[in-house]
């Protein structure tokens, strides 16, 4: 068996096993679904009404907001599956699994791959578990299925740069609870950007920041791809930073495979 | 180098610090393959860093190590694919079933699935694990997770197995169940490397024992090589009085003698033979032992001479 072959082949039997631990206890997929649910009625019924008052458009309302809110709610989904991903590997680690993984001859990369996999595959059954609720409560897109299937294709890419960062935190944070811990930024910082409310209603640094960091063209990218705004070149930055965070957590998770110690 | 088809495990000046603490000062050792050597020593004297160099989990400082000839730093892939490892703590996963374990272990040695599905039911019949086969590993108890991790560990077919401390924590049934499969092992002609704290269980495994003490070994041989080391067995005499006691210290010459205990000591191989004639030289003189109990030195006192360490006992077994 070549390197290559052998590589594929012990990813799928990780992901294989992560898919089966997701089966095996749907309450941490429900959870990170039921999270964005949650904020969404919060967003939409709670605050929605005077939100979409302040969004400066002809229509104004619950409804307008519940168009704006729901790319921002769809981001937060992937942001929060990260917690998961840590979780289940540092479960994986403090467990000694891992350290018998490592004295095999199998893919070293294998067990990081079957996680980063998996938890994509988990962020997406959230997604559509959240994008249900949204059309439920009236979420009406004004594109056609193209748009749909590239946002879903965006949010892919954008939950591959989320559990690949998580992976290395999950490696890297030494036990189940400081797994859980790390990745609460992540959740926080849709909250800073163009999800929730425009930019330029903050404060200028503030906004400068909204503006500039990863999960704003994102966002904005989605909206323009499901409501028809203008997207730019948002697009173009949103897959730079999706892919420019796999690379970094990728590494950083690897080198943290390597050299971890154990036990 | 040809590497040499009857040596398993060797490994020359193993070297290892964490931080300033340093672990493993200079560690040679070599384990003729078919052969069980045991690593003895008290907790943190070296063990587990040992295994963990020697299973390419650890990278050593300096010195060098090879298995079935294969150099454990630069050739980790190949020395990873003759051994099996069973750590200290039970290295499966607890959401799934026994038998998923297993199958786990069948399809990342890349077995094919009629291959794998009979190497699994074969182990689950071999580890008395068929009931609690499609039970939850978290349901299993200490024994049978042991157990289960041997058998995942076996997968593979291994040529060198490491075993670190593979019974702490058992229970007396549950250790010997893990010597009969150990045995079972040799007789294959399965390498074994064992760590144990226990001074009985490298007594009836082990070809060979290195003891280990502050990452230095202190001593190595087979178990009665071992024994030798120390000064020999003796007779121990218990006296009803005083009397009695100074008495047969005059008669028998040199021996240890304590007071309190009302007890002599008296240099002897234990054998027959020389008890019959200590009796006797007793009986001549009239004089009454209350109690006669014989040793022979066996591994604890080899422990305690050559440590300052006391040793550990499995908790319930005989002594």
């Amino acid at each position: 068996m070549t390197a290559s072959t052998m590589a594929v082949t012990d990813s799928a039997t990780m992901l294989r096993r992560n898919l089966r631990r997701m089966r095996r206890y749907p309450s941490l997929t429900l959870f990170i679904a039921g999270i964005p649910v949650i904020l969404l009625l919060l967003f939409v019924y709670v605050f929605g009404g005077t939100m979409g008052a302040g969004l400066g458009t002809t229509l104004g309302g619950r409804e307008t907001y519940l168009a704006y809110v729901v790319p921002g709610i769809l981001v937060i989904t992937v942001a929060g599956a990260g917690q998961g991903t840590a979780i289940s590997m540092a479960m994986d680690i403090t467990e000694g699994i891992v350290t018998r993984f490592r004295t095999m001859a199998i893919s070293r990369t294998s067990v990081l791959v079957g996680h980063v996999v998996g938890s994509v595959i988990q962020s997406m059954l959230a997604l559509a578990l959240v994008v249900g609720v949204a059309l439920l409560i009236g979420f009406r897109p004004a594109t056609g299925p193209v748009e749909w299937l590239a946002a879903a294709g965006l949010l892919a890419l954008g939950a591959m740069a989320v559990a690949w960062l998580c992976v290395a935190m999950g490696l890297a944070s030494g036990s189940v609870e400081t797994a859980s811990n790390m990745p609460m930024f992540l959740v926080l910082l849709p909250l800073l950007g163009s999800g929730f409310v425009p930019t330029d209603s903050m404060p200028d640094g503030l906004s400068w920041f909204a503006d500039n960091q990863p999960f704003t063209p994102v966002i904005e990218t989605i909206r323009g791809l499901l409501m028809g705004t203008p997207v730019g070149d948002s697009w173009l930055i949103a897959i730079a930073w999706c892919l420019g965070l796999s690379a970094v957590g990728a590494l950083w998770a690897v080198r943290q495979y390597d050299r971890r110690s154990l036990r | 180098m040809i590497p040499d088809a009857t040596v398993a495990i060797s490994a020359t000046g193993l070297r290892k610090s964490f931080g300033p603490q340093l672990v493993l000062d200079g560690i040679d050792l070599e384990v003729p393959a078919g052969s069980v050597f045991a690593l003895l020593g008290p907790n943190g004297a070296g063990k587990t860093t040992t295994v963990d160099i020697l299973t390419t989990l650890l990278a050593a400082d300096g010195g060098g190590a090879t298995i079935a000839g294969h150099d454990v730093a630069r050739e980790a892939d190949a020395v990873r694919s003759v051994i099996g490892v069973t750590g200290q703590f039970a290295a499966v996963d607890s959401l799934f079933t026994g038998e998923e374990n297993l199958r786990l272990m069948a399809d990342l040695r890349h077995l094919g699935r009629a291959e794998g599905r009979q190497r699994v039911a074969e182990l689950l019949e071999r580890f008395d694990l068929v009931d609690a086969a499609r039970k939850p590993v978290a349901t299993y108890s200490g024994g049978m997770r042991r157990r289960l991790d041997l058998a995942m560990t076996l997968m593979g077919d291994p040529r060198i197995i490491f075993l670190d401390e593979p019974t702490t924590g058992l229970d007396p049934r549950s250790r010997r169940t893990m010597w009969q499969t150990i045995r079972a092992l040799v007789r294959d002609g399965v390498t074994i490397f064992l760590t144990t704290q226990y001074l009985e269980e490298a007594d009836e495994l082990a070809h060979r024992v290195a003891v280990l003490d502050h990452g230095r070994l202190v001593a190595q041989g087979t178990p009665d090589e071992l024994k030798r080391l120390v000064p020999g067995g003796h007779v121990q005499l218990e006296f009803p009085d005083g009397s009695a006691l100074e008495r047969a210290a005059q008669v028998l010459g040199e021996t240890q003698r304590d007071d309190e205990a009302l007890t002599l000591r008296v240099a002897s191989d234990g054998g027959v033979r020389s008890l019959r004639a200590l009796l006797d030289r007793l009986d001549r003189e009239a004089i009454e032992v209350s109690e006669l109990s014989v040793r022979t030195p066996d591994l604890d006192d080899v422990f305690l001479y050559l440590t300052d360490h006391e040793p550990a006992t499995p908790e319930g077994s005989p002594r």
